[in-house]
């Protein structure tokens, strides 16, 4: 091995460590500088709590069973209600992309539902639902539902044609012809639906279970609010970012280990 | 003693193990000579073939027989509907009248087009887009194994395993052209196959081409807009004008044929000519 080559080999090795490293970098720095500003007197306590005051009440939150319980329950009604929610706007892409008639049928009655925005059907899905659960899941679902179905629609529609016509040539049926074509092809666009979506499903679900719920982290903040205990309110929010970051670091994830013919996900 | 010396234009991507090459052939041969069938060429009878985009009339009438094996040419001005007759005759389009006939049935597999794009799915190895050429045979037990074949046959077999993305032009060209041959067709139709690759590409391209048609004796129809890719490898040329055949001419030269030489020079000439009449007499 020739020096370059040890030098470059040893690069390598390392950037990848430092990669990890550098994206946590500036959410350490704000941290840093959040708790010096609370403990050196900045700013009140009232206003907003120290770091170690939020962990501290993490902690607390934890023992008592609450957190975890709070956590289960607004994970559980996200991961049901995307799914739901994605899988009908990822069966409704698939018809309307593959058959014309269903696209003429359906097609332009989605795109009117899709301009109201579904945070105002909280009035009604209240009265229709109450606050129990399938209140929360309704409106999941329906925000879920279109970056998804217009997503999976678009990546059908935009496969390109002549590998289409190369498929048919050597005498693919119109199952391999899905499988083996149209499917990975609109891959890449379906993920970018489902990373939007997932990001409509925490914001649907924080709205929904302040507004009307008796549990989950949305309703935990709520209570804080209305016993002033801003340490706990600002650890729900901490706890819906992180929350949001997992859940795109599982849908990179996913893109990387189905994409790897793409161009965009190679690995260096 | 007579000193012949060869000349070989430079070999930009394609170096073909030759020698792995023979004993793929001779594997090929000893595993099962039932399973592998040397079919030779199909023959092909058109008779008056019409073919109109409304009231645009691209053939008008097109008569035309290919002896089995033989290796065709079509040469034309774009637009004078080259492109559409070869697409009629690898079934991809319906024709408006008149009929292709090969002479006995053939079997979806044995008759391949490759286009002037690579057409390969981006997601699946270069083996896997080799086997789909296999069509309705891939469920065999010997798709992988004759997938490899193909794929050494020109001299990608390395490249097995790796995406397409990383393939230069070339390459992605040849294993369009593996994926082609893979089912062992009786005729092959190539739509200006080499139209997209830089020249000296090009020249190791109609190379390989001229090798796997004298080894595997398909009928191959070749669409080119280059007169001189038309008579260094065609048995015959057909000019096409404004939906006709216009001019039908046999290169009887031998092979191999030596680039750049005289008498194809002259032929090639002289086919230009032809192509360049309307030109001549607008300018008049």
């Amino acid at each position: 091995m020739s020096m370059a080559e040890a030098l470059l080999g040893d690069r390598k090795s390392r950037l990848p460590r430092l990669d990890g490293i550098v994206q946590w970098l500036l959410p350490a720095a704000i941290l840093l500088v959040w708790q010096v500003v609370c403990s050196r007197g900045y700013v009140p306590a009232r206003v907003l709590p120290a770091p170690t005051d939020v962990v501290l009440a993490g902690w607390k939150s934890l023992q008592s069973g609450e957190l975890v319980y709070n956590i289960w329950v607004s994970f559980w009604r996200a991961v049901v209600g995307f799914l739901i929610g994605g899988g009908i706007g990822f069966a409704f892409g698939l018809a309307n992309g593959l058959s014309p008639f269903s696209d003429k049928l359906t097609d332009t009655t989605l795109q009117m539902i899709r301009n109201v925005p579904h945070l105002a059907l909280i009035p009604l899905v209240i009265l229709w639902f109450g606050i129990e659960e399938s209140a929360k899941l309704f409106l999941v679902a329906l925000g879920v539902f279109f970056p998804v179905y217009l997503n999976t629609l678009h990546g059908i529609r935009t496969v390109d044609p002549q590998l289409i016509e190369m498929g048919r040539i050597y005498g693919m049926n119109s199952g391999e012809l899905f499988r083996r074509v149209i499917f990975p092809g609109a891959l890449p666009s379906i993920f970018v639906g489902v990373r939007f979506a997932l990001g409509i499903m925490w914001l649907t679900l924080i709205v929904a279970e302040t507004i009307a719920a008796s549990s989950g982290l949305g309703y935990m903040a709520m209570q804080a609010r209305e016993f002033m205990l801003i340490d706990v309110v600002v650890l729900s929010i901490l706890i819906y970012a992180l929350l949001g970051k997992a859940a795109d670091s599982v849908s990179r994830f996913l893109e990387r280990i189905t994409l790897s013919w793409h161009p965009a996900f190679q690995k260096h | 003693m007579q000193l012949s010396l060869r000349v070989f234009p430079p070999d930009v991507d394609f170096v073909p193990p030759a020698k792995l090459i023979e004993q793929a052939r001779k594997a090929r041969r000893a595993a099962d000579p039932k399973l592998e069938p040397r079919p030779g060429g199909l023959a092909l009878t058109i008779r008056d073939l019409r073919k109109s985009f409304g009231e645009n009339h691209v053939l008008r009438g097109i008569d035309l027989h290919i002896p089995a094996g033989q290796f065709v040419a079509i040469v034309g001005r774009s637009g004078c509907g080259k492109s559409t007759l070869l697409r009629l005759i690898a079934g991809l389009e319906p024709a408006t009248a008149g009929s292709i006939s090969f002479g006995e049935n053939v079997r979806a597999e044995d008759v391949r087009v490759m286009f002037q794009e690579p057409r390969l799915l981006p997601w699946a190895t270069v083996a896997a887009n080799v086997e789909v050429g296999l069509g309705r045979q891939r469920v065999r037990h010997d798709a992988k194994v004759r997938a490899e074949q193909a794929l050494t046959e020109v001299g990608l077999h390395d490249k097995r395993a790796q995406w397409p993305r990383i393939l230069s032009g070339g390459q992605k060209q040849r294993v369009a052209l593996a994926r082609a041959l893979v089912s062992r067709p009786r005729v092959l139709a190539l739509d200006e196959p080499l139209g997209a690759l830089d020249a000296l590409t090009r020249i190791s391209m109609q190379r390989l081409l001229e090798r796997v048609w004298s080894d595997q004796a398909f009928t191959a129809i070749l669409v080119t807009h280059d007169v001189s890719e038309a008579v260094a490898l065609a048995d015959r040329v057909l000019v096409i004008e404004q939906g006709w055949i216009a001019h039908d001419v046999e290169i009887n030269i031998a092979r191999p044929r030596r680039r750049g030489s005289a008498d194809l020079a002259a032929l090639e000439g002289s086919i230009l000519q032809e192509l360049l009449k309307e030109d001549r007499s607008a300018d008049a």
